[in-house]
């Protein structure tokens, strides 16, 4: 195995197909958890521990699970450790716990978790798998701690709970309610389509719409 | 019975799955690009959430509580609500094919459908009752048919606008519902 290989299927997840913009997987925790930078980077570290032990078990058993009954394996696989994750999280830390609430079990229907699942995990080998997951974890977490510090900053002028904003900064309190996410998020993937289609204007490209969220990214949906 | 009147009107207005309390989101931003299709994802929505919170509600009172199993309420749901699906499937194809026709291609989407295994969750953390949990999900999958219905009417007019590209289809989805969900705050003043 080159790391060439290694190394392609790691940094995929970092722009190129980076989860919750590009693939527009995951929508509900990117819009839910990400009121303050702190809580989408909790979320991120739990996706990122359920996502690289459930691809490196996935591709481990991938030549057993018959085809017919894999989807009922990747969830129970995904399920169990999402129950580890809410015990070590209660555990540990318990503040975090009850800020992210039924997002932390929530985790199991994160479209990204499956995706991978039947994507990736499903047809590669586990050292590959886990440079998947680990790329793929650490995009939705980066995207995640972005969106969220984007939110904090504006709507209660604070990051990671820091006073950052000057005293005289009035919060927009709208940033952090519910329309502010779905706005924030829109502009966003505006900005990274926009980008993206800067790129292939360089490199003499002719652009193209950005990426269209259909369900079918999933796995699940095209059985 | 004012109780039950006030659990549907918060649960589709007030604090709307999708639009206030984030669940939801995948189908509410996939499915909303026709009307008919946002009816039909809508209405398998508000069949199979009902369904499946009355059957992880039994499976939490007398299965998992009695025998100290909480921890285990993630697991044993989503396997549940993955079962289910199957079985509702099986069912409507054979015993029911007109609405077969109507929602089959919706069901299998729905397994990874966060507003059904939300709505289960919810209820067991609210501590409802059975009848109570059964009437709250079945307002909040009216409510998300509303909000996706709603959106699918914005989105096929914007299909028809010339928008910069870059904005065209996901993000202009997002930033609908976001106003949407703005104009939906209007109704937090309803409910004290």
């Amino acid at each position: 195995m080159d790391t060439k290989r290694l190394w392609k299927e790691f940094s995929k997840g970092l722009w190129n197909e980076l989860p919750p913009f590009r693939l527009v997987l995951g929508l509900c925790p990117t819009l839910a958890v990400t009121k303050a930078a702190s809580t989408g980077l909790g979320m991120g570290a739990g996706v990122i521990f359920v996502l690289v032990l459930s691809n490196l078990l996935i591709s481990l058993v991938r030549k057993i699970i018959p085809a017919k009954v894999r989807i009922a394996c990747f969830i129970v696989i995904a399920a169990s450790l999402v129950v580890i994750v809410e015990l070590l999280m209660q555990a540990f830390d318990y503040p975090l716990y009850l800020e992210l609430g039924i997002f932390v079990p929530l985790i199991v229907v994160n479209c990204i978790i499956l995706g991978r699942a039947e994507a990736f995990a499903s047809k590669n080998g586990p050292l590959l798998s886990v440079a998947d997951g680990l790329g793929m974890g650490l995009g939705f977490t980066m995207s995640l701690t972005f969106l969220g510090s984007l939110r904090e900053l504006f709507g209660s002028g604070t990051l990671f709970g820091a006073q950052l904003m000057p005293a005289a900064y009035k919060p927009f309190g709208f940033m952090v309610e519910a329309p502010g996410a779905f706005v924030c998020l829109g502009l966003l993937l505006a900005g990274m389509n926009y980008m993206n289609n800067v790129r292939r204007r360089r490199q003499g490209l002719a652009a193209v719409d950005g990426p269209s969220h259909d369900c079918g990214a999933c796995g699940l949906c095209g059985k | 019975m004012q109780e039950y009147v006030l659990l549907f009107i918060g649960a589709i207005f007030v604090n709307n799955i999708v639009l206030a309390q984030y669940l939801g989101n995948c189908p509410f931003i996939g499915t909303s690009k026709e009307i008919g299709v946002a009816l039909g994802m809508g209405g398998a929505v508000v069949f199979v959430v009902v369904l499946a919170t009355a059957f992880t509600w039994l499976v939490q009172h007398y299965i998992l509580a009695p025998f100290g199993l909480a921890y285990l309420q993630t697991l044993a749901f989503i396997l549940v609500i993955a079962a289910l699906v199957q079985f509702v499937e099986m069912f409507l194809k054979k015993a029911v094919p007109p609405l077969y026709s109507a929602l089959g291609i919706f069901l299998p989407l729905i397994t990874t459908n966060c507003a059904v295994m939300g709505i289960a969750l919810l209820v067991q953390r609210e501590e409802f009752g059975l009848f109570k949990s059964v009437m709250f999900a079945f307002a909040s999958g009216v409510g998300f048919m509303l909000a996706l219905v709603l959106l699918a009417g914005i989105r096929e007019k914007l299909a028809v606008k010339r928008l910069p590209r870059a904005i065209r289809g996901t993000p202009m989805g997002l930033i609908m519902a976001g106003l949407m969900s703005l104009a939906f705050m209007a109704f937090k003043g309803m409910i004290s």
